[in-house]
């Protein structure tokens, strides 16, 4: 009898399980982890394939195995030129992205609600877009006065037309009937742009903003390789990985690779973190 | 009418044409059309698919313009030949087919919006009113969720209530309940009764459902296939309050036979057009 009252309590009020429990429990996080180790014992194996087994397995035969990379990762862990390519190129890749999201966000909701504004700057920027932002390096090198304010502006222009494109999509895609219905219930014209086109168009705002922080991670790192980061810019991971090639080095090459893999996920990570705090409601899906 | 008269709100369509697109293809949705409605009175609009039903909300809604004809409210001109789009007002609100709840606020927050965007009431006057009418309304409990979050018929009864906070003098509503099960729509139906027995807005309402129109309406308008006109008008003369109990009434299943036929012509004809265009 006693059994069956504490059965029953325990059934109509189920504990409410804490963060850490979650964690632990949450599934898609242990596949992920399981995933990651069983890539790098293969990497492992495949790498060491010539030693062990004798035979070479083709490409990744001849990249170092996790095992080496971890020593040179080991040795440099501790040396402040690698942490201060980390920090450059992580400022260098906020610094564009922040003036990207700056300017991209009114720019692109600019010419989603206004059609004069449109029609003057949308062909010029439709123009401008295909240019991929590597192209712009010769021409921002010769403009700009410093290597540092070249790689800020093509990392920027890495950002910028993503986000404009996103938030020019969202913001014409918002439904009709919400402008409608606020409309109808006396909103101006301001308060259409701050309190129904603006929210409307948030996930593409966020949408832009993660796949444009991915953009400005590759542009800033091949902008630092081919600018020579090491002279007036200094440093940053993509000098770090050229310099490391250039010394023969190819496992300090991966754990440059890896960082860079690294810190592109944690600020991605960032963003999408940010994006749901902005939009409490998008939390449902 | 039934019930309490109010004094505003009376709807009247005047030899109303709209066609799409004057320059080019010329479709015209709505031939000649004239309608009186009655302050506080539920007009019920029955007809095909795509016979224009809805671009006449929309020309009440003032969302679009007319081509001839004037439509009055109360005596006033909305929209005629010197002004061929009504401006949008909080007199007129619409409750929409798919729904139109801003997803990005909770249901309070939009029940709220309009007095808050007309400057009427303060945002904390404008909260409690909101609370206090999706109390009335029966969602209390659900007021500070997103509409992602609750059942569609919650999320239907906020719009009505979010149109209702504006006061307005007609309420527009656009197949309001077409996408709903069976029961929901039967709960919706009851809600919809309540409110309009509460207030006695002058409800314009959007159908295809024939039952539905006698079991809410005082006037059935049974609208023609494209180009709309008005095929026939059925005067509802059940007493209310209503409910349920209506639908098993003799008086309400011969009203249904009297309707059905004209419904039927017209969607046969509708069927056949489509038929037609698609070959």
């Amino acid at each position: 009898m006693t059994n069956a009252v504490q059965s029953e309590s325990i059934i109509s009020a189920p504990r409410k399980k804490s963060n850490l429990e979650k964690l632990i429990r949450n599934k898609s996080l242990w596949r992920g982890i399981v995933a990651l180790i069983g890539a790098v014992i293969f990497w492992e194996i495949c790498s060491q394939s010539k030693i062990w087994f004798g035979v070479e397995i083709p490409w990744i035969g001849k990249v170092p195995p996790p095992s080496e990379v971890l020593e040179a990762w080991k040795k440099i862990f501790y040396y402040s030129g690698y942490w201060e390519s980390w920090y450059l190129s992580t400022a260098r890749v906020f610094a564009g992205f922040i003036i990207a999201m700056l300017l991209g966000i009114p720019f692109g909701l600019m010419l989603a609600v206004n059609r004069y504004f449109r029609d003057v700057f949308f062909p010029p920027f439709e123009i401008l877009r295909p240019i991929p932002p590597l192209a712009w390096v010769p021409a921002s090198i010769i403009f700009w006065p410093t290597t540092e304010m070249s790689i800020a502006f093509v990392t920027f222009l890495g950002a910028f037309f993503t986000i404009v494109i996103n938030v020019l999509g969202g913001a014409r895609n918002i439904d009709v009937q919400y402008l409608r219905a606020a409309q109808s219930m006396g909103a101006k014209q301001w308060d259409l742009f701050w309190k129904v086109v603006l929210p409307g168009t948030l996930p593409s705002i966020w949408t832009g903003a993660a796949v444009g922080m991915g953009i400005t991670w590759e542009v800033v790192l091949a902008s630092e390789m081919i600018s020579g980061g090491g002279q007036q810019g200094g440093g940053g991971l993509g000098f770090f990985i050229w310099s490391s090639y250039m010394g023969g080095t190819v496992a300090q090459v991966i754990v440059g690779m890896i960082s860079i893999g690294i810190a592109g996920y944690l600020s991605s990570s960032l963003i999408r973190y940010i994006g749901v705090i902005s939009m409490p409601w998008r939390r449902l899906f | 009418m039934n019930g309490q008269m109010n004094s505003l709100g009376a709807i009247s369509i005047r030899n109303v044409t709209k066609i799409y697109d004057p320059e080019g293809v010329n479709v015209m949705a709505v031939d000649d059309c004239s309608l009186e409605i009655a302050s506080g009175e539920v007009c019920m609009i029955v007809g095909p698919s795509g016979c224009g039903k809805t671009t006449l909300l929309n020309a009440i809604a003032g969302f679009h313009s007319i081509t001839e004809g004037e439509i009055y409210l109360d005596d006033k001109l909305l929209c005629g030949p010197s002004k061929p789009k009504a401006d949008q007002g909080a007199d007129r609100m619409v409750v929409f087919q798919h729904g139109a709840l801003f997803p990005w606020k909770t249901l309070v927050e939009n029940v709220a919006y309009g007095p808050i965007v007309q400057g009427v009431m303060s945002k904390a006057e404008a909260h409690e009113k909101a609370e206090h009418m999706l109390a009335e309304a029966g969602i209390e409990d659900v007021a500070n969720k997103y509409p992602g979050e609750v059942s569609s018929g919650m999320a239907r009864r906020s719009e009505i209530v979010r149109a209702l906070i504006n006061d307005p003098k007609v309420l527009l509503l656009d197949e309001p309940y077409r996408a709903m099960d069976a029961l929901t729509k039967s709960i919706m139906h009851e809600s919809l009764l309540e409110v309009y027995d509460r207030t006695k807005v002058t409800i314009f309402f959007i159908t295809h459902d024939l039952e539905e129109a006698i079991f809410l309406g005082d006037k059935v308008v049974v609208m023609t296939t494209r180009p709309a006109t008005l095929k026939k008008t059925v005067d509802v003369k059940i007493s209310r309050p209503r409910d349920y109990q209506t639908l098993t009434t003799e008086e309400f299943r011969v009203l249904v036979e009297e309707t059905k036929d004209a419904v039927h012509e017209e969607a046969k004809k509708a069927f056949d057009a489509g038929e037609r265009e698609m070959a």
